[in-house]
Order: C-alpha cells, then sequence, then structure tokens
C-alpha cells in the first residue's frame, strides 16, 4: 500500500537544521583562489620539509591537466564549480600548539559542547581519545601518552608529516594514487589535515579512536587527508563523526582517506556523515566529494567500512577495499539518507586480487521529498583471485512519490572458480505500518524513526554502541518534517 | 447513572467516497464487554478504523464521545494515548524492529501521556516477560522483528500481549478468534478476561459464538450494512449460530 499524501506532504517540509550555526573564531588564510603560491603558504604554514612541497607541487601540476574534468559519471547534478572562487586554507588563530585541552580556546570548546560532544567528558568516561579537527588544524588531543606507551601513533597528519616522515612518505598516495581522479588529485595538492594512525606489529588499539570533523570558516573547502596503518597482527577500530554549521554558499569538501592493513591486521572504519544538507528548496549545503579506500596488502587482514551518511548537499563517495592479500576480507556497511533536494551517489568496490578473498556490502539507502539516492558499487574478481566470494545486497526504502532510489551494480569476474551474488529490494514505509505504529501511540515522527531504524538494522548494528545511539538520532532527525 | 465509556451517535463514515458505516449508535458503559458479529463486509472493521482514527476513513456526520470527550477531534496516536486499543484483525509486520524495542517505545509514550514515570530497558523486559509467561508465548518472539515470520495465530497472540501492556481502557478486538488453535482460543481469552476491570470496556468483533463462551459478553449487536440492526444478551449469539444472518441482516 502506498504511504498517504500527509506522509508524503508532511515529510516535504523542510527539517530545521539542528546544527546550524556558524561560531566566531578569527581564522588565518590566504586569498581566495588555487596557485602554486597558495600550496607554498600552505605547505609554509605547516612548516612542512620540502619533500612534502614537491608532492603537493607534483599533485598541483597534475591537476592542471585535468582541468574541466570532474568525474560526470555519478548520477548528481549541481552547477559548476569555480576552483578559483574558493579559499584553500584556514585555521584558528592558536599561539602555540595545545598541550590540553585546558589550552584549547574555549570558543571552539563551546562549539564542541553545541555539537554535544563535550571533550572533556570524553576524555574522562568513554575513554575515547579524539583528535579534534576544527577547520584545518587539528586543537586538541588526548590520551596521547596512553596510545604511545603501546607505541600507537594518533596524531595530526600536520604532525606526522614532520614527527614520522618514514611513514608518510612510505604510504601517503598509496592507495589512493596521486592521480587516482579529479578530487583526489586537488586534495592532494591542497591538503589541511586529517588524522594519522600507525599500530605497530602485534598491538590492539585498546579504545576506539575517534575524530570530529567540523568545517567552519566560510567559504572554506576542506581538505582533509588521513592515512591509517595497521601493522601485521594488529587491531585498530576508527570512528569519524561530522556536523557543519548552517550556511548559504555551497561548499566543497574533498577528503581522501586512506587505510593499509598488513598481514593479519584488521581495520574497522565508521563514519557518521551529518553535514549541513541545505534547506529544503536545496540551497546552500556541502558537497561532499570523497575518495576512501583501504588496501588489504597482507594475507588474511581485514578493512571494514560503515557509514552513516545523512547530511551534506551532495554525496559522491566510495569507499573500497583492494584485497591484495590471499584469504583477505572486505566489509561495506552503509545507510544513506536523502530528504528534499539531497543527492547521494555512494557505494563501493570491491577488488579481488589474491585468493580466497572475501567481500560483504550491505547498502541501505532511505529517500524522502525530492530526493535522490544511488547506489554505485563496483564488485572485480582479478584472474588470480581462485575462490573469491561477493554478497551484495542492496536495499532501498523511498518515502513519498517524488524521490528516487537506484542501484547500480558493476559486476566483473575473471576467474571461473569466483562467485558474485547480487541481491536488491525497494520497498515503502507503508500507511499499514504508519497506522500500526501510531494506534500504539507513537507519533508519525516516531513511527518513520521506528521503521527506518529497523530497515537499517543490519548496518547500524556495526557500529559502536555510542556511535549507533547517535546515529539512530540522526536519521530520525534527518527524516523530520515526516511528522503529520 | 454515570457516563458511557464510550458513545456512538448516528455514525456514518466513509472509505474511498463510498459509504461503509450508515447510521450507527452503540453505547458502552465502562466494565462490559460487547460483541459485534455481522456478515462479511458489513463494516466491523470499518468502525475499528473509525474509531483508531485511520486516515482515509472518513466520517460525514454523527458523534463519538470517549470518557466525554469528542473522540473524533483526537489524533490517531492521541486516541492511543487515551486509552483505545485495537487489536488489528490483520496484524502488521516490521522488518528490523524488534518486537520489545517497538512496545517499549510505545508503552512509553502512554505512560508519558498520563503522566506515568518511564520504564527502563530492565523494568520493561521484566513486566513483558511476565506477561509473556502468562500468554504461554515463547521469549524468543520478544526479541523477533515485530510479526517477521510470526504464524496467523502468534501474531493474534502478539496482539493480546500488546493489550496487556498498554492496559487501555477501549479494547477493540478485530476478529481476534480467527486463526487460534483450540488451545490458544482458551489461553487469548483467558488474557482477555484477566484484563476485565471496572474500569475498562471491550469491543469485541468475531464471526464465532465459540469465542464467546470463554469471554462472555453482556450485549451482543448486529451489524449489518453499516448499522447494528439488533441487540441482545449472549443467548443472541447462539441463535445466530443456529439461523445464520437471514432473518436479521437482510
Ligand atoms: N479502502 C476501501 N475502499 C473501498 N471499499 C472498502 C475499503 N475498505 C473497506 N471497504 C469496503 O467496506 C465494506 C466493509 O468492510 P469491512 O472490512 O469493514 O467489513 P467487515 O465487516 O470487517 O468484514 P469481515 O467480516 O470480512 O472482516 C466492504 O464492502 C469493503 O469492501
Ligand atoms: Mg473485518
Amino acid at each position: 500500500m502506498a504511504v498517504s499524501q500527509d506522509t508524503v506532504e508532511a515529510v516535504r517540509v523542510a527539517s530545521e537544521y539542528k546544527y546550524g550555526f556558524v561560531s566566531d573564531i578569527d581564522d588565518d588564510r590566504p586569498p581566495k583562489g588555487l596557485s602554486e603560491d597558495t600550496i607554498r603558504y600552505i605547505s609554509a604554514k605547516k612548516e612542512e620539509p620540502i619533500w612534502m612541497l614537491d608532492w603537493r607541487l607534483a599533485a598541483y601540476r597534475h591537476w592542471l591537466t585535468l582541468e574541466n574534468r570532474e568525474p560526470q559519471w555519478a548520477k548528481v547534478e549541481f552547477p559548476k564549480i569555480d576552483f578559483q572562487d574558493l579559499y584553500y586554507y584556514s585555521a584558528p588563530k592558536v599561539k602555540e600548539g595545545p598541550k590540553s585541552l585546558d589550552e584549547v580556546d574555549p570558543e571552539l570548546l563551546k562549539v564542541y559542547e553545541k555539537l554535544g560532544i563535550p571533550l572533556k567528558e570524553q576524555e574522562a568516561l568513554s575513554g575515547i581519545a579524539v583528535d579534534a579537527v576544527f577547520d584545518s588544524i587539528s586543537v586538541a588531543t588526548t590520551y596521547k601518552a596512553k596510545l604511545g606507551e603501546l607505541g600507537i601513533i594518533f596524531c595530526s597528519m600536520s604532525e606526522a608529516v614532520r614527527e614520522h616522515p618514514e611513514l608518510v612518505r612510505k604510504y601517503l598516495g598509496s592507495v589512493v594514487p596521486v592521480a587516482d581522479n579529479f578530487y583526489a588529485t586537488l586534495n592532494s595538492a591542497v591538503f589541511s589535515d586529517g588524522s594519522f594512525v600507525y599500530i605497530p606489529k602485534g598491538v590492539r588499539c585498546p579504545m576506539e579512536l575517534s575524530t570530529y570533523f567540523r568545517i567552519n570558516a566560510s567559504n572554506t573547502g576542506q581538505f582533509e587527508r588521513t592515512l591509517i596503518i595497521a601493522d601485521e597482527n594488529s587491531y585498530v577500530s576508527y570512528l569519524e563523526g561530522c556536523t557543519a554549521p548552517m550556511r548559504d554558499e555551497n561548499q566543497l569538501h574533498a577528503a581522501v582517506v586512506e587505510l593499509v592493513a598488513l598481514e593479519g591486521a584488521e581495520i574497522k572504519y565508521a563514519t557518521v556523515q551529518n553535514w549541513y544538507p541545505g534547506d529544503k528548496d536545496g540551497k546552500g549545503g556541502i558537497y561532499n566529494f570523497v575518495t576512501k579506500r583501504g588496501a588489504c596488502r597482507g594475507a588474511r587482514s581485514k578493512i571494514s567500512w560503515t557509514q552513516v551518511e545523512t547530511g551534506s548537499a551532495i554525496t559522491w563517495k566510495y569507499p573500497s577495499v583492494l584485497l591484495e592479500g590471499d584469504d583477505s576480507i572486505g566489509e561495506f556497511y552503509s545507510v544513506a539518507v536523502v530528504n528534499n533536494r539531497q543527492q547521494a551517489d555512494t557505494g563501493t568496490k570491491m577488488i579481488h586480487i589474491g585468493r580466497n578473498t572475501r567481500s560483504t556490502i550491505i547498502s541501505k539507502g532511505i529517500s524522502a521529498g525530492h530526493g535522490q539516492n544511488t547506489y554505485r558499487g563496483l564488485v572485480r574478481m582479478q584472474p588470480k583471485a581462485d575462490n573469491a566470494r561477493n554478497y551484495t545486497q542492496c536495499d532501498s526504502l523511498l518515502i513519498g512519490p517524488d524521490c528516487g532510489g537506484h542501484t547500480v551494480p558493476y559486476i566483473e569476474v575473471r576467474n571461473r572458480s569466483a562467485r558474485a551474488e547480487h541481491e536488491a529490494t525497494t520497498s515503502k514505509i507503508s500507511d499499514d505500518q504508519l497506522f500500526y505504529c501510531r494506534q500504539r501511540g507513537l507519533s508519525t515522527e516516531d513511527a518513520v524513526s521506528v521503521i527506518v531504524n529497523g530497515f537499517c538494522k543490519e548496518v547500524l548494528q556495526k557500529l559502536p554502541m555510542e556511535f549507533a545511539v547517535e546515529a539512530q538520532k540522526l536519521l530520525g532527525i534527518s527524516l523530520e518534517g515526516s511528522v503529520g | 447513572m454515570s457516563a458511557p465509556l464510550l458513545e456512538i451517535k448516528d455514525l456514518h463514515a466513509k472509505v474511498d467516497g463510498k459509504e461503509i458505516l450508515r447510521g450507527l449508535n452503540l453505547t458502552l458503559e465502562a466494565g462490559q464487554v460487547h460483541a459485534i458479529m455481522g456478515p462479511n463486509g458489513s463494516g466491523k472493521s470499518t468502525l475499528s478504523y473509525v474509531l483508531a482514527g485511520r486516515d482515509g476513513y472518513e466520517v460525514t456526520s454523527g458523534s463519538v464521545t470517549f470518557k466525554g470527550q469528542d473522540l473524533l477531534a483526537l489524533a490517531t496516536e492521541e486516541r492511543a494515548r487515551a486509552g483505545v486499543f485495537l487489536a488489528l484483525q490483520y496484524p502488521v509486520e516490521i522488518p528490523g524492529v524488534p518486537n520489545a524495542t517497538f512496545l517499549k517505545a510505545a508503552v512509553n509514550a502512554v505512560r508519558a501521556a498520563r503522566g506515568e514515570s518511564q520504564y527502563d530497558a530492565i523494568e520493561f523486559l521484566k513486566r513483558a516477560k511476565a506477561k509473556f509467561a502468562e500468554l504461554k508465548m515463547d521469549p524468543v518472539f520478544l526479541s523477533r522483528a515485530l510479526n517477521v515470520g510470526f504464524s496467523g495465530g502468534e501474531k493474534k497472540r502478539n496482539e493480546i500481549f500488546q493489550m496487556a501492556m498498554l492496559e487501555p481502557s477501549l479494547a477493540i478486538l478485530d476478529e481476534t478468534d480467527s486463526g487460534l488453535d483450540i488451545d490458544a482460543l482458551r489461553i487469548v481469552s483467558e488474557g482477555v478476561n484477566a484484563l476485565r476491570a471496572p474500569d475498562r470496556a471491550m469491543l469485541v468483533i468475531t464471526h464465532y459464538q465459540r469465542l464467546l463462551d470463554y469471554i462472555v459478553p453482556d450485549k451482543v449487536h448486529v451489524l449489518s450494512k453499516g448499522r447494528i440492526v439488533k441487540t441482545g444478551g449472549k443467548e443472541l449469539a447462539l441463535e445466530l449460530e443456529r439461523t445464520g444472518y437471514a432473518g436479521i441482516a437482510a
């Protein structure tokens, strides 16, 4: 049975963005536009060694050859971006790097509080190490000492470039090459900051590593760069959560995340993305063009991506796994929600290279309002991937008649013993379900939230507990307006 | 005499532009159980949906007073919170939502409206398990997705479980007996009888007088073509069993 007109109407009504505020912290930035000078400025600001500057410049020169060659294949529409009309660097004014939270700009801490992320509380209560990226610079890093005892490195990328050049030089760009795609190349030239993690051989990281990203300064393209290396037989779980303030101009965000799992290592990477999605007519909102990729470099290694994408005007994102090592495992669990005029084109690539490699893809797409949600996934079995296996399940849930859910699987099997299995369903929230919930006393809003959370359960289960609760709330918030 | 719990006066209602209820009158006192019988398509489920406030069921005239207030002015969930419970003829499946999670949200929504404290997970589960045991239900059904893969009879039992947890003041049971095996019928009836109380009333919709041996009604109404055409005591059900609706429901 189709959903009632009331529900459709209600969902169309824009939800007020809960985290919409702009905090006034002075920033420090070069003029608009991109040139070699901008890159030299960024590199100098960050006190980078010359090899890093050269790497950036090489990327920039390559990017110049890509003019007008932004990827066109995704099912998303937006006006052409004028890359000379953006700022490429912005940092909060902090004199010295803070040693503890007490030294952090109190304005900044207030922002985190508004976001419901009291750092102090987190530090004290949850045992989560937080490397908070505010705009482009990491301003607070906790638990460093504790992690240090185990030989774990968890710091900002800028710091890693200075302090751990041998690791950075070895792995940066080794999973997402500089020339990978237009946005990744751009990121390589101008990346601002991000997290760096190294887990030594045989070490099991005793806590979830967590970073909250936040875009703040007006008109600043954000180019985070994150690199996580899990050495042999190590384990790490990393959480990334994002919210952004409300604003009118579209903001470009083009991050690159690279994961490297060596023999027997396991990396779990979870994201809750809640950037400003634009208003109900699609005005404003973040353009989120992200390249995330992991390499299961060693035998029996494992990489698992879990994402809950509720924000951004446009999401273009395909967290992928290169299954190089024999018996390695790749997983992708995704929930993507679009409401109003949001567009998401997201999925994964599982590239089976080694023998007995396994991958699992579970994608849940929810569309409401005029939202367009596309799952795009590639499963490739290379000629040497004997006995490789993939299982893919893509479910779409539609709320109302004006939204769209699309599934675009690409399956390439070049090995006779490899198997790929694909299942897809499309369903609607029925009037029967809404009536049943409301008859039991739930508001329409809570009913939608309950039904949607049920739909996403297999993915939400994969998130760490604290994150799962936050994600459930976010799903409710982003579908708000379904109140009858 | 105190005001009745539920008073339906000259109720007319349309579904998809078609008039289904055509001048229905019914008065239900607190503490009473009334049975509603009647041929297929006579409007029994429609009446239950109209009382519960389902979208698409349009009341064109008449009134419904519940606990002295205009029931028709309330939204579906407000009616539920005010104490109206409908055990559906065809309970709905909600994939991925554990039975207990769903009902805890519902019970707390209703309790909040009544100004009662919220049950935490532990308190809720304790009560839910006790009710489950009374209804001889396997506790695995608490963690399974709501009604998904439940057999017909299991779904109906689950409705009664929800009713017991929500403690409504007006319970409408739409053919809760159909699909139940003989033992289940007895167990469900015991569950329903346990909820009979001086401040609670029930409308029991059924096709079978057998149910009324277990849940003994104060009155039996016959609904035909959108109206109550005959009202009697328990013996009316026995009579209908012999004669069918031929003489009454033209
Ligand atoms: N959505 C609808 N659109 C059109 N007609 C409907 C709709 N819903 C119900 N009806 C009609 O209304 C009449 C009453 O239906 P209702 O379900 O209330 O009957 P009932 O007495 O409960 O029957 P049963 O004993 O079979 O359960 C039937 O003729 C049915 O076809
Ligand atoms: Mg019926």
